[in-house]
């Protein structure tokens, strides 16, 4: 306590100008503290970062801050004082003209924080009216003026959108534009772009440095994220189990960690390299499994009669091999058709073209035939508590593949459930227990000892650390990586990570729009990325490292073309074309189609 | 490692936690009362329930309130009313469970049916409950009950097939929305066959709502048994029901509340005790709820 009250003290006559000021702060549920004595000062202008991992209070520390905490958490001690007025004893009358007016919030999720039946414009002028007695015409200008200013294309247009009609990048840039339309003092970001993909998590962040920069706004950014803690913060408090673990410049953080939990936290972050490392020795085997020309489309219905109108091209002439023993990586941003070929791949879709798991076409297969290969080919969901049934114990869970294939006696799954549990790390008395008793970590270990159980030769992981902390991450990757040393087996890995998929990959594919535009082994990739989508990628990585400095680009503002053509046509193909020892680069012809 | 470690479980049986809920055990212990009393009614019923007693009227014909020889009083045939409460229990228990019972299965079935199979098959059964919805339930079941000469069994079934469409209606939305999770794509990928994902997967989600609906339809049914009674085409008098005492005695209401009072309270509480039980299965039943309260 009394070392936070020295370092806040110190920072109080640097940074004259402190307009929220938070002292001691403690916040319970009965029987347990959320956040410890916690004390910090923000100035004006400044970013302040509070970075954690999930449960340690950065989030509760936010709603406090906005009076928005359940009934069930109480602040037991402390003092939140905005511009020396303390906000928790405020009244909620005034509080609600504080909240919004002088300290807005952008939440993670952009789509549940809008309402969906309402016009974007009117969500706009609602938040606007709220807290200015404006007449509807000044309000709406001030709407449109809040757009531009966040870089949306066609603001005029966008007033009359509902929230359906934007991408995921656009909706948090409606949600940017809401809060600062009203100019407020302070602007608390949780997990702005946790939901976002990497080259729209690039724009955001853009975009809020840049206009932080011009109304000279005091940020909190709430992120377990320190790629984007380096880029953007000015000072970094570290949060553990609600308490302030470290607190310091964002350069003396990353150059010289005083908490060896900071300093684990930093050796978590998967860094870009430029693909070194040792080369998987290409196996002389045919390939676990093959895909030729694979195509998966969805038909959209419209009209009086219903017929088919527009089709959806999700995946359009993808090929590619995964050999035994490595782990192929398919990168890209959402919409770009990797889940799709994951669930052509294990039939969960129809899909066109060949795919050839251990030599047999999957379409050629009996039902039967077909269930029997589903033991060789397992997978992984991202998100390990919606792939878990809520109302087995994980025991049963684990023990149901075996089942449904009717393999061995109950004894004997028994016994290899046991096993099972001891490969991915967990406790025997871990299987008496249900799905929503484990944390993240542990559900995804549930899941992958599942996919183990039935002794497949390629598992696939759709986006399966993507939800995790990175210090989970970390151990969740490594976890992999032992299994595929110790058991041989092929990995199908889906990611959107550039990243995560360079620290684990042999081979990789970019895929844009439904087709591969690059590929090649990781050292081809990411030493020498020819497309310019793949370096688009690999630029758009937040890096760790607080003195980086990204070479100046374009502000990016541009959206993905559609999938959807009319019945009849299709996206151009691209053309594959190899530039030296199987690494194949799309044709720079269809290359400006691509990265337009 | 923190994300290793696991708690250790309780060890629990389903009965036993719900006989730690004392509202739980307050709604048994009303409907065991009940089924005794019905079970049991050639035994403890002091009286006939068809006998007109004699003494069982005023001098004027007025029926008389409770008394000591009547314990509940007796109705306007001079009737005593707590051997026609015991008697028309069975009854009353007869449709609430039964017909209920009936109604919630064929319910269930064609609410799983089409939310999970979906095409033509659903939109056929979809399109049916539309209809039986649209269609008047009191009007059907009178046309039902007067095609077929009336018997408690007749009311049953009509019953059955009047009330099944609430619960198809809610069971096929849950369906489809279940059917999209993601865990029942996780089966499919594990190879499970269809059987197993309903019966393993889906219907276990399901028992929460079939439940609340089980408990909630006691009421209603109980209730429509009444109004059939009160027609002409339900249980016939002079066997008792505790819809038809209501029914039979309902214009004398002013004058002798208690022959309305006694078998509206026994209605209600029975209810209550059902919704009560239902509720506490729901709870307990869900692990996910575990080790709260």
């Amino acid at each position: 306590m009394s070392a936070n009250d020295k370092t806040a003290g110190a920072a109080v006559p640097a940074l004259p100008q402190s307009v929220l000021s938070v002292q001691g702060l403690t916040v319970s549920v009965p029987g347990q503290d959320l956040v410890k004595a916690l004390s910090f000062d923000l100035a004006k202008g400044e970013t302040l970062a509070i970075a954690g991992e999930s449960g340690s209070g950065k989030s509760i520390t936010s709603l406090t801050v906005m009076g928005l905490l359940p009934p069930q958490v109480q602040v037991t001690s402390g003092a939140v004082q905005l511009e020396g007025r303390d906000l928790l004893t405020l009244p909620e009358a005034q509080m609600r003209q504080i909240r919004g007016g002088r300290i807005a919030m952008i939440f993670q999720e952009p789509m549940t924080s809008l309402n969906p039946v309402m016009t974007i414009g009117a969500q706009l002028i609602e938040a606007i009216t709220a807290h200015e007695a404006l007449p509807r015409a000044e309000a709406r200008a001030r709407a449109l003026e809040a757009l531009t200013a966040v870089r949306i294309s066609q603001p005029e247009r966008r007033l009359r959108q509902y929230p359906h009609e934007l991408s995921g990048g656009m909706r948090q840039r409606v949600m940017i534009a809401m809060a600062l339309a009203l100019k407020p003092d302070v602007l608390i970001c949780d997990e702005p772009t946790t939901a976002l993909d990497v080259t729209v998590q690039r724009e955001v962040l853009d975009l809020l440095h840049d206009l932080q920069r011009q109304m000279g706004t005091a940020l909190i950014l709430i992120t377990h994220d320190m790629g984007v803690v380096a880029e953007m913060a000015d000072r970094v408090i570290i949060l553990r189990h609600g308490q302030m673990v470290e607190e310091g410049a964002v350069a003396q953080i990353f150059h010289a960690p005083q908490a060896q939990y900071t300093k684990d936290l930093l050796a978590a972050v998967p860094k870009m390299g430029k693909g070194e490392g040792a080369e998987l020795q290409i196996s002389v085997e045919p390939p676990i499994a093959r895909l030729t020309d694979v195509q998966v489309r969805f038909d959209l219905r419209g009209g009086l009669l219903q017929r088919v109108t527009h089709r959806v091209h999700a995946v359009e002439g993808v090929s590619f091999d995964i050999r035994a023993g490595e782990t192929f990586a398919l990168v890209g941003e959402s919409g770009c058709g990797k889940s799709t070929i994951a669930k052509a791949l294990v039939g969960l879709v129809p899909h066109q073209g060949r795919i050839e798991v251990g030599g047999q076409a999957l379409n050629a297969l009996s039902t039967a035939e077909r269930r029997r290969l589903t033991r060789d080919l397992q997978m992984v969901f991202q998100d390990p508590m919606a792939a878990l049934d809520p109302r087995m114990t994980v025991g049963d869970l684990v023990a149901e593949p075996l089942l449904i294939h009717g393999l061995g006696t109950p004894q004997e799954r028994a016994a290899r459930v046991a096993e099972l549990f001891a490969q991915v790390g967990l406790p025997p008395e871990a299987m008496q227990r249900y799905p929503h008793e484990f944390s993240g970590g542990q559900r995804q270990r549930i899941c992958i000892a599942r996919a183990l159980a039935l002794r497949p030769k390629l598992i696939i992981c759709d986006e399966s650390v993507s939800a995790l902390d990175v210090s989970v991450q970390a151990r969740v990757l490594a976890l992999l990586g032992d299994l595929k040393r110790d058991l041989g087996l092929s990995f199908l890995f889906i990611s959107h990570d550039m990243a995560v998929v360079e620290n684990i990959c042999d081979r990789v594919a970019v895929m844009y729009l439904g087709q591969i535009v690059e590929t090649g082994s990781r050292a081809q990739v990411f030493g020498n990325p020819q497309h310019p989508y793949t370096r688009r990628l690999m630029e758009a990585v937040p890096v760790p490292d607080p003195a980086h400095r990204r070479p100046p680009l374009p502000r990016l503002t541009g959206e993905v073309p559609s999938p959807i053509h009319p019945v009849g046509q299709g996206p151009q193909r691209v053309l594959l074309e190899d530039i030296g020892g199987g690494h194949l680069v799309a044709r720079a012809d269809a290359q400006s189609q691509a990265a337009a | 490692m923190s994300d290793l470690t696991v708690l250790p479980a309780p060890p629990n049986t389903t009965l036993r936690r719900l006989m730690r809920r004392k509202l739980a055990v307050l709604g048994l212990a009303i409907i065991a009362l009940v089924v005794l009393g019905a079970v049991f009614a050639p035994l403890i019923a002091p009286y006939a329930p068809q006998e007109q007693h004699f003494d069982g009227l005023t001098l004027e014909g007025a029926p008389l309130p409770p008394n000591a020889t009547y314990l509940m009083g007796t109705d306007l045939l001079g009737r005593d009313l707590l051997s026609r409460m015991l008697y028309g229990a069975q009854t009353s228990l007869v449709i609430g469970v039964l017909a209920n019972g009936i109604a919630l299965a064929i319910g269930t079935l064609v609410g799983v049916t089409a939310g999970f199979f979906r095409g033509w098959i659903g939109s056929a059964l979809m399109r049916l409950t539309d209809l039986m919805m649209a269609f008047p339930a009191l009007l059907l079941a009178i046309c039902l009950a007067a095609i077929f000469s009336p018997s408690l069994w007749i009311v049953v079934m009509v019953i059955a097939l009047v009330n099944w469409v609430q619960t198809a209606r809610v069971i096929y939305t849950e369906t489809t929305a279940l059917a999209e999770r993601e865990f029942i794509a996780a089966e499919r990928v594990l190879g499970a066959s269809t059987g197993r994902i309903l019966f393993k997967h889906i219907l276990p989600h399901l028992v929460p709502t079939v439940i609340v609906w089980g408990t909630l339809g006691i009421s209603t049914t109980v209730l429509l048994e009444a109004t059939l009674s009160f027609l002409g085409v339900g249980v016939q008098p002079p066997t008792p029901s505790w819809g038809n005492i209501i029914f039979e005695n309902q214009t004398y209401f002013q004058a002798a509340p208690w022959l309305v009072f006694i078998p509206g309270a026994a209605i209600v509480l029975l209810a209550l005790a059902f919704n009560l039980v239902g509720d506490a299965l729901r709870e307990v039943l869900d692990p996910t709820q575990r080790g709260r309260s």
